[in-house]
């Protein structure tokens, strides 16, 4: 059997500065028809741009400098601009990361829908209509009659994102590009997504390219698996045996980055006073509640992970502790004592005790500041260091974070990488000396690599300085890793919570039981093991719908 | 042939000739994809584009007195602005190359990567501040000196209607042009300059102050801000304007005065409104939380946290508020309400002449004179948009 698509020693560029710098440096790809390809890698190891080269496509400021791109036998990178347009979209479709940044929010779904088929010619709308209520079926969308007469702003995330496949789908392509399809989505929705993805890639005999940073998911998805790092190929073989035997050390490191976990604490004397109480808050946004009764301590040179999916409420407990958002009922109490509601009656001394750090390292820092600037500026409004004391202040705090001080304490937040960023924010952080840190999802917006780095100086941090620390997250690889105690929540609820190894052992809360068993594992076989445990209703966002 | 067939006949010729091209293209490249993949309308641009560099070398050296010994006026004015262009052009471009070579290694740096544009309104911008500056010992008169001879035509040729005394020659009551032109860069942009920035000192506070605080604050400025918003600014400012002239009495200076009030709270709303939306995206950001919750005063989210961070906007509209003042500005000297004579303005020296414009077709000279004033503003108006361009384009990191 010919292959569908065959890339041969491919070269692709980028410009920047003025200057072409290479992306990929001679990938070679074979996909045969039905096959499903996972490609891996961490950010900017060229993965999604050889996706798109499969398509005989490149983004603007990209070029492909050398090699070939054959599809079925169509030279893509020789063939015509409009050679090219009869494809795409018909033979090749794209699934893209952000369903909904990807839809026109000013057409209804189903309109969208028919627009590909209509256009290459291959159904009437009608005829396209009809076919994707039957598609939105198979995709096990609720309610397939009605749901493409909806906006996009008026479905899921999920439920868009499957949306999405099906428009994929429309005009029965040989090959469909998924870019990171499922990683903006929450675990419980991810199952859903994934399980009608495959089942539809399987349903069609549709060759697929799965893009992907995350090894569980795409060890579900794919037959084969190839590891990108910085635009060379590392490997390529089955996933089994990817799985069971990786042969460079990179890809061993891939793997064994989940392995990093943090012996359990001995359990606090109850008698201690907590460094932060957390009791019986309730809070709401103007009339809508979206806190109840949530109580919880964080003791001395502990963490607590708070857990749950978005909209659970995580976010806003942060924002009551921190007095942002006064809560309607309970109180927070700091080392015993009450504190204000309100954060502008706090004390310069009790705002300087709690610190926070962000998610979005991008928009956590002023870009117009410079490191030295940001670190610098809480020891100077704290400590009332000034000059060169405030410098050697800062170049401290940079060691401590491992970065060489004189290289980077001069530089603008965007000179520097995401994982960079991200401990700058956390230098800032210590630089008030605080005994509490919370820590909103630090490591979501990371490569694994780079998070488990980040999550190993928290860890050392920790034991040095004795810090306690709230770690928000919806990872629960990320729990594991890090967390002494854990706080399930859900609907601004507290549904379970305790220390971690009890949290990993059953019987527990359904809800947990739910989100547990939700994250993917590295087991080929974890996906439809799970399907035929539960059921295919029994899982995403029908199953959390079951619960309340 | 009249002259809407003759327009179609000529749109026909070049779409056909764009269709020649491309498939032209095609054969002699061996379909390369340049010409391969070159949609009809790109093709039909190279055709038209081509067509008016061809028609316009050759009006350009049309005789410019006809067979009647009539000045063929359009060929003349043609003439003008193609020579002016081709001039700015060449001293941009040396302008650069001189930046290129002295100065400092970030200047240079600066000027290495300056766009010509940039360096012609840089040129524009610091030979109009220089005049402004140095207008006393520039001027060869006083903007006030009236000489007997009126309406000297420009170009200094007696033989054309000129004197060598007066090289841009001398309004209806005998005052030299050169010397008030140079004078009006004081008056007019000195005064566009302070009122522009007196605008964005009230627009911009105010602006991030609502954007900040929000709540009751933001919505009495606000609604203010619409109210004066929803005058006509000219017919306002006229309105306004004329009540100051009854304050000032017999004091012109305080009028001036009056005029750069007005004309600074009429478009700090504009400023305001920017301001405040800028900083609205700004104050949602992490930072500023961070900033919030580390217990920092106002003081210090606005001017080290927000304003480094809504520079480039602001820069822009500094850019374009300035060119609106300077010409609201000459506009009210126009209509007689702006800056008073005998203080030289640009907007003033445009309105005497205006009637000269009437005789373009038979005296080129004569017509040239209100264009000489009217030519100042709009020459300062594209170098400042052209260096606010390029500032933007730097700072925010935009690419074309």
């Amino acid at each position: 059997m010919s292959a569908l698509v065959e890339i041969r020693d491919l070269w692709i560029e980028g410009r920047s500065d003025e200057v072409w710098s290479p992306i990929i440096n001679g990938a070679s790809l074979t996909l045969n028809k039905g096959e499903v390809l996972g490609l891996i890698g961490e950010s900017g190891a060229g993965k999604s741009t050889l996706g798109l080269a499969a398509m005989g496509f490149t983004r603007d400021g990209v070029r492909i400098s050398k090699g070939s791109v054959m599809f079925d036998g169509i030279d893509l990178i020789a063939a015509s601009a409009a050679k090219k347009r009869d494809l795409l979209g018909k033979r090749i479709a794209y699934v893209a990361q952000s369903a909904a940044a990807s839809f026109n929010p000013a057409h209804k779904l189903i309109d969208q829908h028919t627009e590909g088929p209509v256009q290459h010619g291959v159904m009437s709308r009608a005829e396209s209509m009809k076919d994707g209520i039957e598609l939105y079926r198979r995709l096990r969308l609720p309610n397939p009659d009605q749901i493409g007469f909806r906006y996009p702003h008026q479905v899921s995330g999920g439920q868009l994102q499957r949306a999405m496949t099906a428009m994929a789908m429309s005009c029965r392509p040989d090959l469909i590009i998924f870019d990171e399809p499922t990683t903006a989505l929450d675990v419980t929705t991810q199952i859903e997504v994934l399980a009608s993805i495959r089942d539809i890639v399987e349903q069609f005999d549709t060759a697929a390219i799965y893009i992907t940073h995350d090894l569980a998911v795409v060890a579900q998805m794919a037959d084969r698996i190839k590891v990108l790092l910085k635009g060379d190929e590392v490997e390529e073989a089955d996933t089994r045996t990817m799985l069971a035997h990786p042969k460079e050390e990179y890809t061993k490191s891939l793997w064994a980055v989940r392995a990093f976990e943090r012996p359990q604490k001995p359990a606090v004397h109850t008698s201690a006073t907590p460094v932060v109480s957390v009791q019986n808050v309730s809070a709401a946004y103007g009339k809508i509640p979206v806190l109840h009764n949530v109580s919880f301590d964080i003791h001395e040179g502990r963490t607590v992970a708070v857990v749950g999916e978005s909209g659970s409420g995580k976010s806003t407990t942060a924002r009551c502790i921190t007095g942002l958002l006064p809560p309607t009922h309970g109180v927070i109490e700091f080392d015993g004592k009450a504190l204000p509601a309100n954060y502008k009656s706090r004390s310069k001394d009790q705002l300087r005790q709690a610190q926070m750090i962000y998610q979005m390292a991008d928009t956590a820092l002023n870009p117009r500041t410079t490191i030295g600037d940001i670190i610098g500026r809480p020891v100077q409004f704290y400590m009332g260091l000034t000059g060169k004391q405030k410098r050697r202040r800062v170049e401290e705090l940079l060691d401590e974070i491992e970065l060489p001080a004189a290289q980077y304490i001069d530089r603008l937040p965007s000179e520097l990488s995401g994982g960079q960023k991200q401990r700058i924010g956390i230098a800032r952080a210590l630089a008030a000396e605080p005994k509490f840190i919370i820590c909103d999802e630090v490591t979501s917006a990371l490569d694994q690599l780079v998070a488990e780095g980040i999550l190993k100086l928290l860890a050392r941090l920790q034991d040095d300085l004795k810090l306690s620390y709230m770690f928000i997250t919806h990872d629960l690889a990320t729990v594991k890793a890090i967390a002494d105690e854990v706080v399930v929540m859900k609907d601004g609820e507290v549904v379970e919570q305790g220390p971690k190894q009890d949290m990993f052992v059953p019987p527990h809360h359904p809800y947990t039981d739910l989100l547990l068993s939700s994250v993917p594992e590295m087991d080929p076989d974890w996906l439809t093991n799970l399907l035929n445990e539960r059921g295919v209703d029994n899982i995403g966002d029908a199953a959390v719908d079951k619960m309340s | 042939m009249s002259t809407l067939p003759t327009l179609a006949l000529i749109l026909l010729g070049i779409a056909a000739g764009g269709w020649v091209l491309r498939f032209a293209g095609q054969k002699a490249t061996g379909n390369a994809p340049t010409f391969r993949d070159m949609p009809f309308a790109v093709a039909f641009g190279y055709v038209l584009g081509a067509s008016l560099v061809v028609f316009s070398v050759w009006y350009f050296f049309q005789p410019t007195i006809t067979d009647a010994g009539v000045p063929n006026a359009g060929v003349v004015f043609f003439r003008w602005a193609v020579q002016f262009f081709l001039l700015s052009a060449v001293a941009a471009y040396l302008f650069r190359a001189l930046g290129r070579m002295i100065g400092t290694r970030g200047s240079k740096k600066l000027f290495r990567q300056m766009p010509l544009t940039a360096s012609f309104g840089l040129l524009i911008v610091i030979l109009y501040a220089l005049t402004a500056i140095f207008a006393a010992w520039l001027a060869p008169y006083g903007q006030e000196a009236v000489f007997a001879k009126v309406n000297v035509l420009p170009g200094g040729n007696p033989a054309t209607g000129g004197d060598p005394l007066h090289p841009l020659g001398t309004d209806q009551i005998g005052r030299d042009l050169l010397s008030r032109l140079i004078y009006g860069a004081q008056n007019t942009v000195g005064i566009a300059f302070i009122t522009t920035c007196l605008a964005f000192f009230l627009g911009g506070t105010l602006g991030f102050l609502a954007a900040t605080l929000q709540g009751w604050l933001d919505q009495i400025l606000s609604r203010a801000v619409d109210v004066l918003m929803a005058i006509p600014s000219l017919i306002f400012a006229l309105l306004l304007m004329t009540i100051a002239s009854a304050w000032a009495g017999s004091e012109r200076w305080l009028l001036t005065v009056y005029m750069i009030l007005i004309i600074a709270v009429i478009d700090s709303t504009r400023v305001f409104r920017l301001a405040r939306a800028v900083g609205l995206n700004i104050v949602v950001m992490d930072y500023i939380e961070a900033a919030k919750l580390r217990g920092e005063g106002l003081g210090y989210l606005i001017f080290k946290e927000i304003l480094p961070n809504a520079t480039a906007p602001l820069l822009a509209e500094f850019g374009l508020r300035f060119c609106f003042v300077f010409l609201t500005i000459a506009s009210l000297s126009f209509l007689g309400v702006g800056i008073q004579p005998p203080l030289a303005d640009w907007g003033t020296m445009v309105r005497d002449s205006a009637q000269f414009i009437n005789f373009a077709a038979f005296s080129p000279l004569t017509a040239a004179l209100p264009l000489l004033a009217a030519g100042a503003i709009a020459l300062l108006t594209v170098g400042v948009n052209f260096v606010v361009d390029w500032m933007l384009h730097r700072s925010s990191g935009l690419k074309e």
